[in-house]
Order: structure tokens, then C-alpha cells, then sequence
């Protein structure tokens, strides 16, 4: 992001995007990329700091400070849903084993239904590479500094992939359990995954995101019967905090729980795709 | 850490509103239950503000609390964390009715001359 002049334009790569044009407000234009020599051209300008005479004046704003995020969060959801793609939000601290369950995912689905991934990072496109290598078309997004992806990342990346009508759009977010709750994409549901292995009260130490789920996959329950944890309790705490969670454990490995995430996902296509 | 891209839309907006007006003043709502640290938008406000409009413009944050009503028992709560279910009878019924504001109040300008 560009902290020097706060300009709406981040320093977020879109893979396989070209280069973009970009107008000041003093009216030039010209077109760059977003190589490593990307700067941003400052203009001075110059404010008198006191007028006298003049009164200062108070404006009511009233203004939602995500307003931006969620306007263009609005103009994806229609682009997806006039295209009948379901896209859900894969959110989860690092390591939770998104990737994992997108590739075996992908693997069981992929032959009868059209996948398609964005993938948010900080950096390294790996994650691309791995489904990719799974078999679905995907696009890397790499966010530098960013916590976390934003809707306007999101609309660059659908450009670039183009996903199917009827697909299912799988948008994995940087691994981070607090910002990216905050930020809708445009997508029809969050799905937050929690990895047994991260401890029963999570759900209560990062409540913002469990709040904002729609869905949470609990993953990796192969490894239940090497830990101390209670899967039960793991769940008691999740809809503590969202009473409304819809809730499935699953493994990607062994594919215990997977039929059952796939019923979902075959619902909800449905009714997209009916929509 | 997003405060600095959320101050960077507040002095996107603000900046857009004040049409070249130096700002004096920017009043925001940040609630407790938000997801957003006021003490971090206070730290990364001048940083988004630098060069722009707002450079120098005091920043005053209300932070109301968060509030619960339970649809079950009634019951109103002072919430620390965004919970859904009521501290009070247990049902899954809790309303998070404040603590989420996330809002640009006001701005004071300067006018032009």
C-alpha cells in the first residue's frame, strides 16, 4: 500500500494482469506495471494553513470508513451471481491447512464440477502452483504488505481467471484470523477453518472471525487421537460466538466429514445457479 | 495490523469530501466490538494524513462500548467480545445492537479563500 500519498491504488500482483493506466488529479495519464521500480509520483501542492477571516465550518459526513470495500464488495456479488458462481471466502490463521483441503477438494470435484482458485498470499505464487498442479485454474494474488484481501484484488482477479458460468469460485485469503473479517469480497459465504491442532478456545480469542463466518470447517481431525482436545468443546466455543455456524469436521486426508461439506457445496451451487 | 489501510480510506474520504479545503478536524466512531484498535488508527492517522489535506488535522475517536439484547430473556449486556450467545440465559438470541460503529462523524474545515 502507499502510505505516502494514501491514493487508493495498492501495491497488491495480480498474476497474469498487464500493466494498468493510472490518471492523477492534476488530469495526466500515463500506464505502468507494478514491477519492482514502482513508485508512485507525488505532486506538490500548496494549502494556505490559515485564511483570516473565514470561519471554520463543520460538515457532517456520516460515512462508513469501509464504504469503498463494500460498494465494489456489491458490484462482484452481482458479477458472480449474474454468472451463477458460487464463491465463498476461505479464511484461517496460517497453517490451518487451506490449500490442503482445496486440493483434495478439487481432486473429489474437480471431473464433474468446474473449480476455479484465487489465492492471497503476502508473497511466492506456491499456492497457485499447488492447485494448479491439482488440476483447477487459479490466480495468485500477492497482497506485499496486506494483511489480507480486499474487494477490489478480488475484482482484478476475476478478470484474469474468468471464471466458468456454474463454477465454483474458491477464494482463499491470507492467512490471518483478524483483518480479513473485517473486508467482504463479494462472496456468497465465509468459510473460516480451524485446525484441531490449534487449541479449543480459539474460536473465543479471535471472535471477530468466527462471527463473521458463515461456515467452519474443522480440519484435521485425523489427528484427534494423538492430541489432548475436545472436539466437542472446540465446537461449544465456535457457536458460542456465532450461534449460527454452520459446522463440519472434516479430514483431508483421511476424507472423513468430506461428503458432508460436499453436500453444502452442491446445495449452495444449486441455488446459485437458480438464483 | 489493517489500521493503516483503514486510515488510508478515512483520509480518502475525508479528503474527497473537503474538495481541497485544508481539514482541521476529523471525528470518527470507532466501536469496541469493530475489529479496529483506535489506538492504532491514532498512530497511523498522520502517517495516511502526510501530504494530503488532512496533514496536521486533529483527530478525536468515540469508542462506544459494546451492547447486547438478548431476544430470549430480554436481558441487555455490556459485551467486551462479539458473542452470540446471552451471558445471561444461555440462548443463542444475542443482538449485538452497538460496539460495531465503524463511521466518519464529522470533518471542520478551513474554507478556501
Amino acid at each position: 500500500m502507499c502510505v505516502t500519498c494514501g491514493c487508493g491504488e495498492g501495491a497488491a500482483t495480480v498474476s497474469g494482469e498487464a500493466g494498468h493506466v493510472h490518471t492523477h488529479a492534476d488530469g495526466t495519464t500515463h500506464s505502468h506495471d507494478h514491477g519492482a521500480d514502482h513508485h508512485h509520483h507525488h505532486h506538490a501542492h500548496e494549502h494556505d494553513l490559515s485564511v483570516p477571516g473565514r470561519d471554520a465550518q463543520t460538515i457532517a459526513l456520516e460515512a462508513a470508513v469501509l464504504g469503498k470495500n463494500q460498494a465494489l464488495a456489491e458490484r462482484n456479488r452481482g458479477w458472480l451471481a449474474g454468472r451463477g458462481v458460487l464463491a465463498l471466502n476461505l479464511m484461517s490463521s496460517p497453517g490451518a491447512g487451506k490449500t490442503t483441503l482445496l486440493e483434495r477438494c478439487i481432486r473429489d470435484l474437480g471431473a464433474t464440477l468446474p473449480i476455479a482458485v484465487v489465492e492471497g498470499d503476502q508473497a511466492t505464487s506456491n499456492d497457485a502452483e499447488r492447485i494448479r498442479a491439482a488440476g483447477a485454474k487459479a490466480v495468485q494474488v500477492n497482497t506485499g504488505t496486506g494483511c489480507h484481501l480486499e474487494a477490489e484484488m478480488l475484482e482484478r482477479a476475476l478478470k484474469v481467471l474468468k471464471p466458468a458460468p456454474g463454477s465454483l469460485l474458491m477464494i482463499e485469503n491470507v492467512g490471518n484470523l483478524v483483518c480479513p473479517a473485517l473486508f467482504d469480497l463479494g462472496e456468497a459465504a465465509k468459510v473460516v477453518i480451524f485446525s484441531v491442532t490449534e487449541g479449543e478456545d480459539k474460536p473465543l480469542k479471535y471472535p471477530h472471525m468466527f462471527r463473521a463466518a458463515d461456515v467452519l470447517l474443522l480440519s484435521k481431525t485425523d489427528l484427534l487421537p494423538h492430541l489432548r482436545v475436545d472436539l466437542q468443546r472446540m465446537i461449544d466455543h465456535a457457536l458460542m460466538v456465532n450461534p449460527g455456524l454452520r459446522i463440519f469436521p472434516v479430514s483431508a486426508y483421511s476424507g472423513d466429514g468430506l461428503d458432508a461439506w460436499y453436500g453444502w457445496l452442491r446445495d449452495e451451487l444449486a441455488r446459485a445457479a437458480a438464483a | 495490523m489493517h489500521e493503516l489501510g483503514i486510515s488510508r480510506n478515512i483520509v480518502a474520504i475525508v479528503g474527497e469530501r473537503a474538495a481541497g479545503q485544508k481539514v482541521l478536524r476529523v471525528k470518527l466512531e470507532v466501536g469496541r466490538l469493530s475489529g479496529v484498535m483506535a489506538e492504532a488508527i491514532r498512530f497511523c492517522f498522520p502517517l495516511a494524513a502526510q501530504g494530503t489535506v488532512l496533514e496536521g488535522a486533529l483527530l478525536e475517536i468515540d469508542e462506544p462500548e459494546g451492547r447486547g439484547l438478548c431476544a430470549a430473556c430480554g436481558a441487555e449486556a455490556a459485551l467486551a467480545a462479539p458473542i452470540g450467545r446471552c451471558p445471561r440465559c444461555a440462548a443463542p438470541s444475542l443482538r449485538i445492537t452497538s460496539g460495531e460503529q465503524l463511521t466518519i462523524r464529522e470533518m471542520e474545515v478551513q474554507p478556501c479563500a
